[in-house]
């Protein structure tokens, strides 16, 4: 049957038209700000195709494509969606649509490289959570590192050098290791599908080894304490579009990855190394959560922000070992996961919005020092009311999107220990103090000096960006049932999966998780 | 029905978003008759449920109106569960919001004064207003409607969001952005409570639906968690879920916001922070008296937390000056009764304060809100005086609404307050004893604070500066309507509803019994059994020691500041010197705003900074990743030493390397 290559379209055709836009060019700058917003609106609504053409009953692969590429080593174009990455790409493809608009007038440093800069970026990252092959997954995940390291370096603040250098190197360190565990794989697997990992038997040292190569990877990423202080700097550094990349989508490629590699190919690993990625989760949750609540930087504070707020994605992922190792657990697993999930992609939403708010007010006074401000809201009233709105949602409240996630997840920690629960429900606390204190020192009070005085609200693009997202978090914290549903069977399945020992039988005794598929959350009451 | 709860719920909500989004364009008449008329349809609709529950026999409404979501069998819904005790909540909440909703119209009339000129906020500020004061109309008739957990959780912060926007309505003053920031993180301290407690629902009853959690209840009586060595879940739950009450109705040791919270416009004073928003943790308990009867322990906690509450910071109340404190502290001192009340499973008498408070606790802030007008926004006491010749209507309705306050015999107060007291003397649980001597106590302290502020504001010799006597004068019919319309029931409620709250059990309809107490419980019992009609039990409470309390209080409240403060206009000053190290105390609150301000908030910020530069910047920036890129360069130095570029030296290198190779092979 002859299927429309609706995800080769959606990679490609960004990274075409990132092509085109370089070529036209800055003699005409109206024209390729113009293509390049219509490529992104395009590549939107094509995406939308992935929603409407899901069938959520499913936990396969789907819109699958597969051909040969490099045959000598078996390596294959191979890419396929399900419920885990198809919400994440159209997560992308959205975004990207703000940045675009968010540099219309404030880059005017060769605006049409920048613009061309994000939509390759946007095709690349497209790659990543579509990639069914693990050297195109690789390929993908570090050709992703260019398009940003170029949009910090060029575009970025005074300490670019510095934070474009930590950033790469960061990330690079960690993606070396998972390459190595990727092609120990492809020795045991004979192919490069990461489906077939999947199904692979590997014994106890190995998943360790693996898991740990992977965690390097994608503990940056995320990024998880320790290894998360090349965010703040890169994002002081970054342009507005930049940042809002990075916290929105890049930051989602580290727990995408946590669901695709960590937990279905190495599970007895994670099951025994839990406690690790548990403790480092709520690490980020309390101690980063201090740690915003005293920056001096607007972009420092929503970057650490992030990293606590990250800190419940990982938390939902690996919390679900517990509830399956306990036997009177009644269920919790697959909430741990969706948690999770909403939480990355609640998170895409309201820090992307926070960073195109500190644009706003960067733009104006060139400043993201809190201390500059105060009393913002007397000149900007509608500019205060989405900044109050999104530290609102930043801090969980219901009825926004920040909130679904968090509450998710600490209602699947709380089958798991009450003690984690309660150390990760202080986020109601801290979010709420490093969010409303924010707002308190920036947004309201008199009016601090003549640089504030003199402020004009939001003009007619950066209305509509807030807007829109605002909209989007709402609808979210109101009705997350449809996100939930698109996602349900794929993460049934990757629990169902997960809660299997894969250890040979030489190792069987050493198997904690042997839970049959079919007893998962129907274990006896407490 | 489902049209009629519906409408009830969103008709504040649209008027709330006409408000808010285009107040700009329908000018200020248009935004406050766009939500009165929303929150009046919502009145009209309630006061139907109400006297359909009343006289019609009207089923319990239980429905789901769209699933939220879904996850691991749990269904996560919004829907409304309307029974008696639900429609009682409504008309009494739509009802104040309703008087407070036209009372808005005077009291915020010349509000672009309260701005500064270069901010645009003062622009439509009135309308903004109007716009968050039906939204909180909103989200507390969510509150009460809920018919499960989450969508509890959703109202009770929605209502804790519209405080926070409220208390700092007036952003550019630092006092009111101190106190609604710190108003939301007391509050998120009681949430973090509330959702752990929340949290072990879903997990012991795979559901978040009350009438399938409370039905549910029962089987796990004596379930047992291994926490803090052993403790029954339903102590577990209950105190969790109480924490969030503990913040809400701002309880001992989370009540610092709410003196606070009067930096706030006066209506939403009397809305939010007196009758509906701060009484929510009581309705909570109420409605999961279910839950609350299956642990003693969790009683005892409640009914010492509320007795504490209800007499020490009455007690606050008696050096206070400015007049919306004066009236804090009472609502504080009152909310502590309610919930004294719920801790001796005196559910049904908790609700009737509850009731009787919203009504003669909204008038009296809204009162007080017509003297600050007439002031010109001044609002301490010592100023004042002699205002009834300037004011009749607002001392009529705040003398009523005082004596309702204290309890005095007939009044609406009298009952409510009779009721608790003489059920927590019936209570046998741990604490009962404390609190029922804390809350007899509180009678007399309750009458002398309210007593002061009242014959200090209305009699005596007028204090204010000559231009502002001049200009005192009764404030428009917006005001007073209101005002004479929270009168009547406050002074005819208690009267009308005293039997079938605590008499007859009307919340009970059909099979359908919101208030579950168990039967060795039943403080309320003995005035069940010796009951023979209002007119006794007044009687009653004539012979019995409140009664004696409230009286000695007000005739000393009478004595000193009326009789004596007319001889000796520093009697105030000098009562509080010879109070010596007690006015101290009291002046402190205790010293919580102190050591909150020391411990959490410096201490936060201490550690935060610590955490940044130990942490993030020395151990991690500093020895990891600049130390590992410095390490690199250390060892580099040494390294690059053996590149000489001699030839000699890498030959020798070599024939070094080739023999040790060789050796190496051949040996082994």
């Amino acid at each position: 049957m002859y299927q429309f290559p609706l995800l080769t379209l959606l990679i490609w055709l960004p990274i075409i038209g990132g092509i085109v836009v370089l070529a036209s060019g800055d003699r005409a700058t109206d024209i390729s700000k113009w293509t390049a917003l219509g490529f992104a609106v395009f590549t939107f609504l094509i995406s939308l195709g992935l929603w409407t053409g899901f069938d959520t009953t499913s936990a396969e692969m789907q819109f699958v494509e597969r051909s040969a590429w490099i045959p000598t080593f078996n390596v294959e174009y191979f890419l396929g969606v399900d419920g885990i990455s198809m919400p994440l790409i159209i997560l992308t493809t959205f975004i990207t649509i703000f940045v675009i608009i968010a540099g219309w007038e404030v880059i005017t440093y060769r605006p049409s490289h920048y613009m061309a800069a994000f939509l390759v970026m946007e095709g690349i990252m497209i790659g990543v959570f579509s990639a069914l092959d693990a050297i195109l997954f690789y390929v993908f995940w570090e050709a992703m590192l260019i398009p940003m390291f170029l949009i910090i370096g060029v575009w970025g603040g005074p300490n670019r050098v510095y934070a474009t250098i930590k950033f790469f190197l960061y990330t690079f360190f960690g993606s070396v290791f998972m390459l190595v565990a990727l092609i120990y794989m492809y020795f045991q697997a004979g192919s490069f599908s990461i489906l077939d990992f999947h199904t692979l038997q590997l014994g106890m040292t190995a998943q360790i080894l693996i898991f740990i190569a992977f965690l390097l990877a994608f503990a940056v990423k995320v990024p998880m304490f320790p290894v998360h202080t090349w965010l703040p700097d890169a994002h002081v550094e970054a342009p507005t579009g930049g940042s809002v990349i990075l916290a929105a989508i890049m930051l989602k490629i580290g727990g995408y990855g946590f669901l695709r590699f960590s937990l279905p190919i190495a599970p007895d690993a994670s099951d025994s190394l839990d406690w690790l990625i548990i403790t480092l989760s709520l690490i980020a949750i309390i101690y980063i959560g201090f740690v915003a609540l005293v920056q001096q930087d607007l972009k420092k504070l929503i970057a650490y922000s992030s990293i606590a707020h990250m800190g419940f994605v990982t938390l939902g992922f690996f919390i679900i070992f517990t509830i399956l190792r306990d036997p009177s657990a009644t269920g919790g697993a697959v909430m741990g996961i969706e948690g999770g999930m909403v939480q990355m992609i609640s998170h895409g939403f309201i820090s992307g919005a926070l960073f195109l708010c500190v644009g706003v007010l960067y733009d104006r006074v060139h400043s993201r020092e809190i201390a500059v401000y105060g009393g913002v809201i007397n000149t900007m009233p509608w500019f205060g009311a989405f900044v109050v709105f999104f530290a609102m949602a930043n801090a969980g409240l219901p009825g926004t999107s920040g909130f679904v996630g968090e509450f998710m997840v600490i209602l699947a920690t709380f089958r798991a220990d009450f003690w984690w629960a309660l150390l990760a429900a202080t986020t109601l606390i801290l979010a709420a103090a490093f969010s409303l204190w924010m707002v308190k020192r920036v947004i309201f009070g008199e009016v601090k000096n003549e640089k504030v005085a003199a402020l004009q609200d939001l003009n007619r693009r950066e209305a509509f960006n807030l807007g829109v997202l605002a909209t989007a978090v709402l609808i979210l914290g109101i009705w997350p049932a449809p996100l939930i549903d698109v996602m349900h069977a794929t993460v049934e399945n990757l629990v169902a999966h997960v809660s299997l020992c894969k250890l040979p039988a030489a190792e069987a005794a050493q198997c904690i998780l042997a839970v049959p598929t079919a007893d998962l959350g129907l274990a006896g009451q407490p | 029905m489902e049209k009629v709860y519906l409408t009830i719920v969103l008709a504040p909500l649209i008027g709330a978003i006409i408000a808010g989004f285009f107040g700009g364009r329908i000018g200020r008449q248009g935004a406050h008759w766009v939500t009165i008329a929303g929150v009046g349809l919502s009145t009209a609709l309630s006061f139907m449920v109400l006297a359909r529950f009343i006289w019609d026999d009207e089923p319990v409404f239980n429905q789901a109106v769209y699933t939220w979501l879904i996850s691991d069998g749990i269904r996560f819904e919004i829907g409304f569960l309307v029974d008696r005790l639900t429609a009682v909540m409504i008309a009494t909440v739509t009802f104040v919001s309703l008087m407070v909703h036209i009372y808005t119209i005077g009291y915020m009339a010349d509000d672009e004064e309260n701005w500064p000129k270069d901010s645009r906020c003062g622009t439509n500020s009135y309308q903004r207003f109007f716009s968050y004061i039906s939204l909180f109309t909103f989200s507390m008739l969510m509150l009460v409607m809920a018919n499960n957990f989450m969508q509890l959780f959703f109202g009770w912060e929605a209502v804790g969001l519209v405080s926070y926007l409220l208390i700092g309505f007036w952003s550019t003053r630092e006092t009111a952005i101190f106190a609604n920031l710190k108003a939301f993180l007391v509050n998120r301290v009681g949430d973090f409570g509330f959702v752990l407690g929340i949290a072990a629902v879903a997990m012991y009853f795979n559901s978040l639906d009350y009438v399938e959690v409370f039905a549910a209840a029962s089987e796990h009586a004596d379930t047992q968690v291994a926490l803090f060595g052993g403790v029954s879940l339903m102590t577990l739950i209950c105190i969790l879920l109480f924490i969030g009450a503990m913040g809400k109705s701002a309880q001992v040791p989370l009540h610092v916001w709410l003196p606070d919270s009067m930096e706030g416009p006066t209506p939403i004073s009397a809305l939010i922070h007196a009758a509906t928003m701060v009484t929510a943790g009581v309705f909570m308990v109420t409605r999961m008296s279910p839950l609350y009867e299956l642990s003693e322990t969790a009683l005892s906690f409640i009914l010492i937390i509320g007795a504490t509450t209800a007499l020490f910071m009455g007690l606050v109340g008696l050096v206070q000056n400015d007049i919306k404190r004066v009236v804090a502290y009472s609502t504080l001192s009152q909310l502590g009764y309610m919930v004294t009340a719920l801790g001796a499973s005196a559910y049904a008498a908790g609700m009737f304060h509850l009731m009787t408070h919203a009504f003669f606790k909204a008038l009296l802030f809204l009162a007080a809100g017509s003297v600050i007008m007439a002031m010109h926004h001044r609002q301490d006491i010592r100023d004042m005086g002699g205002l009834r010749h300037y004011m009749p209507i607002t001392w009529i309705t705040a003398l009523i609404g005082s004596l309702a306050l204290i309890g005095f015999p007939a009044f609406s107060g009298f009952f409510s307050k009779d009721a608790i007291i003489e059920a927590v003397g019936h209570s046998t649980i741990y604490g009962s004893g404390y609190a029922s001597l804390l809350l007899t106590l509180g009678v007399f302290v309750t009458a002398l604070y309210s007593f002061r502020m009242y014959f200090l504001v209305f009699h005596g010799q007028p204090r204010m500066d000559a231009h502002t006597r001049e200009h005192l004068h009764e404030t428009s019919w917006v005001v007073t309507i209101p005002l004479i319309l929270l009168a009547i029931p406050s002074v005819v409620i208690g009267w009308m509803v005293v039997e079938p709250f605590l008499v007859s059990n009307w919340f009970a309809s059909g099979d359908w019994n919101p208030i579950v107490v168990a039967p060795d419980h039943d403080t309320l019992l003995p005035i069940r059994e010796d009951w023979h009609g209002q007119w006794a039990f007044v009687q009653h409470g004539l012979t019995m020691p409140p009664f004696f309390l409230a009286m000695s209080g007000l005739g000393l409240a009478a004595a000193l500041w009326w009789y004596l403060f007319a001889r000796n206009p520093r009697i105030d000053e000098q009562l509080q010197a010879m109070g010596g190290p007690l006015t101290k105390i009291l002046e402190a609150k205790y010293g919580f705003d102190t050591f909150n301000q020391k411990v959490f908030a410096g201490g936060g910020r201490k550690l935060g900074t610590f955490l940044w530069n130990t942490g993030d910047r020395t151990l991690i920036d500093g020895g990891m990743v600049n130390g590992s890129a410095h390490r690199v360069a250390w060892l580099a130095q040494y390294a690059r030493h053996l590149q000489t570029g001699y030839l000699y030296h890498y030959a020798i290198a070599m024939i070094v390397g080739l023999v040790g190779l060789l050796t190496f092979f051949v040996v082994l």
